[in-house]
């Protein structure tokens, strides 16, 4: 975490949001779900197609496209060529993509520190109360 | 009529967990049916190679295992249904072999259902010159240069033909190449009497099939809040429970671990989505962005809301081709600058094939905690001690990859100071199978149905 002229502090994507990556051939996608309507919010602002082409500089992608589903509060990102010539003939470690929503979960976004609190997960517990 | 039903996935790819069937029908004794899939892209290619060893074995034999290990279940009044892709590219052989085992385990009058007609390759192969339905849906390319080369070619079924089997009385229904979401449609439209053209509950049992066919991945598997799981080594396999409008319940057995919940459905729901506007399967062209997901506690998650149109007029074709060879070596780097020792060692295995007149088509140098996966900053790569190295190679020529899988050992001697892990000996030269998607009209693919008591 790191403070910026603006005020605001620079984050890790994975405070407000979490991700799930799989491949389609030679392309892979990843969902990015927002832990809240706030930080639905961000997500809409700061990871956009250009930022995300950016990040994943360091593989084959040639474009992205970015899908708006409000209804569950994530962003379906589509990265194209990712995975070079597909699953069963790329030779990189991460040949499904299953990494790449992990990657993605460490793009640094800015948020003020009131903001960092409404986008941060809400504390439940999933387990059943004995 | 039945208010829901309930479908579970007790398999989500070839190498699952083998007892989860098992295993289920005793955490929950009211579910209506198991589904199991085997098939990922490239799988049937692997059923080919197994068949050239013996041609009878073109199925997933580990289906026939967990055939085996529910009898109990249907001799003790069990009245579960068995939905199954693990035909393969012979269904029929597959089906024999459970009807055998069946028979020996003293379950007599369950009715076996089979599914054939999806392998396509003659279709493929009989025409000459350019297709534009065969290109291939990722790249365009034309069939033309690969049509000799093609291993296996099958069209990808809907839910019709696993209804006509369970019409006709199928306690077992064992197809070759399906839609996954399908296995769960089937079921629903068969219990629920749907129509082909209800096609907003038709979306919604395919989205219920999308959220259970991975199996785990829906009750915690690769969740991004895995580590708070309860229990892994318990993780439940999932259940849906379909209403007659197509919404539907996902959950897991009671008691099991993992969990259910908003966050772990919405993440299934993404997995391996393309435009959620259109999510196309044989059945039904499903739009996801009306999908409401409510958690309702205790590891019930309800979604609904999706909203269906007609299917496209083709059906998706899964080929696969020979595109040469392939191997991968992996050695651990111990010691001060171990991402640069390791860079240089496997540049030293490049350069001596290249020496040789056998430089890789392909190669790949990855230092794995050295920054494989996702770029590190330099800093932090030199304070790295400890790292896994990787080169892979591929080629047309097998005898490329044979030599790097020799030289590769060489590294005993001559790369350097704290490099071990060589217990595994040479990596193992692989043939490259690659995957070839793309289309098919619905008349050039015959689907024939078949059921028999066992």
């Amino acid at each position: 975490m790191s403070e910026t002229e603006s005020g605001k502090i620079q984050v890790a994507l994975a405070s407000i949001a979490y991700a799930r990556s799989g491949d389609k051939g030679r392309n892979a996608n990843i969902g990015l779900i927002a832990h809240s309507e706030a930080g639905f919010e961000k997500l809409l602002e700061q990871v956009t197609e250009t930022r995300v082409l950016e990040h994943f500089a360091h593989t084959p992608v040639t474009r992205v496209v970015r899908y708006e589903m409000p209804n569950l509060g994530a962003l379906n990102f589509m990265l194209y060529d990712v995975l070079g010539k597909g699953g069963s003939q790329i030779l990189a470690i991460d040949a499904q993509g299953k990494a790449l929503g992990q990657v993605l979960l460490t793009m640094p976004i800015e948020v003020s520190a009131d903001e960092l609190v409404a986008c941060s997960p809400q504390i439940v517990s999933h387990r059943t109360e004995a | 009529m039945r208010k829901v039903v309930r479908v579970a996935n007790v398999q989500a790819f070839w190498g699952d967990y083998t007892q989860a069937a098992k295993e289920l029908l005793n955490q929950d004794s009211e579910v209506d049916y198991l589904t199991l899939d085997y098939l990922a892209e490239v799988s049937m290619s692997i059923l080919a190679k197994q068949m050239r060893r013996d041609p009878k074995l073109g199925y997933a034999r580990d289906f026939v295992k967990v055939v085996e290990a529910i009898a109990p279940n249907w001799i003790a009044g069990s009245n579960v249904k068995v939905v199954s892709n693990a035909g393969g590219l012979t269904p029929q052989e597959c089906a024999e072999r459970c009807a055998e085992v069946l028979r020996e385990a003293g379950c007599t009058g369950r009715r076996i259902g089979v599914v054939t007609g999806d392998s396509v390759l003659p279709a493929l192969q009989a025409e000459k010159g350019d297709v534009p339905e065969f290109r291939n849906l990722d790249t365009g390319e034309s069939i033309e240069t690969r049509r000799e080369d093609l291993i296996t070619a099958n069209a990808y079924f809907g839910a019709k033909p696993i209804v006509a089997a369970l019409e006709a009385g199928a306690d077992l229904v064992i197809t070759g190449r399906v839609a996954d979401p399908s296995m769960v449609v089937g079921p629903c439209v068969f219990e629920h009497s749907w129509l082909w053209d209800d096609y907003d509950r038709l979306a919604g049992a395919t989205v219920a099939g999308h959220l259970i066919e991975c199996g785990t991945q829906v009750t915690g598997g690769i969740s991004s809040h895995w580590l708070e799981l309860e229990d892994p080594s318990s993780i439940g396999y999932p259940i849906v429970e379909i209403d007659l409008q197509g919404g539907c319940v996902v959950t897991k057995p009671a008691g099991t671990g993992g969990c259910v919940d908003e966050r772990s459905v919405k993440e299934q729901l993404l997995y391996e989505l393309g435009d959620p506007g259109n999510y196309l399967s044989p059945d039904v062209a499903v739009s996801f962005l009306g999908l409401n997901v409510k958690d309702l506690g205790g590891d019930r998650v309800q979604v609904d809301g999706a909203v269906g149109s007609p299917p496209p007029p083709t059906l998706k074709v899964s080929g696969t081709y020979e595109a040469g060879f392939h191997g991968s070596g992996t050695l651990t780097i111990f010691g001060q600058n171990a991402v640069e020792k390791a860079k240089r060692a496997g540049r030293l295995v490049l350069d001596r094939l290249k020496r040789q007149g056998l430089e890789p088509q392909d190669s790949r140098i990855e230092c794995l905690g050295g920054g494989a996966v996702a770029p590190m900053r330099e800093d932090l790569k030199q304070q790295v001690t400890e790292l896994v190295l990787r080169v892979s190679v591929a080629d047309e020529r097998r005898e490329v990859i044979q030599r790097f899988a020799s030289d590769w050992v060489a590294l005993v001697c001559c790369g350097p100071q704290g490099t071990t892990g060589y217990a595994g000996g040479r990596p193992r030269v692989s043939k490259t199978v690659a995957y070839w998607p793309c289309l098919i009209s619905q008349e050039q693919v015959s689907v024939s149905v078949e059921v028999f008591e066992a």
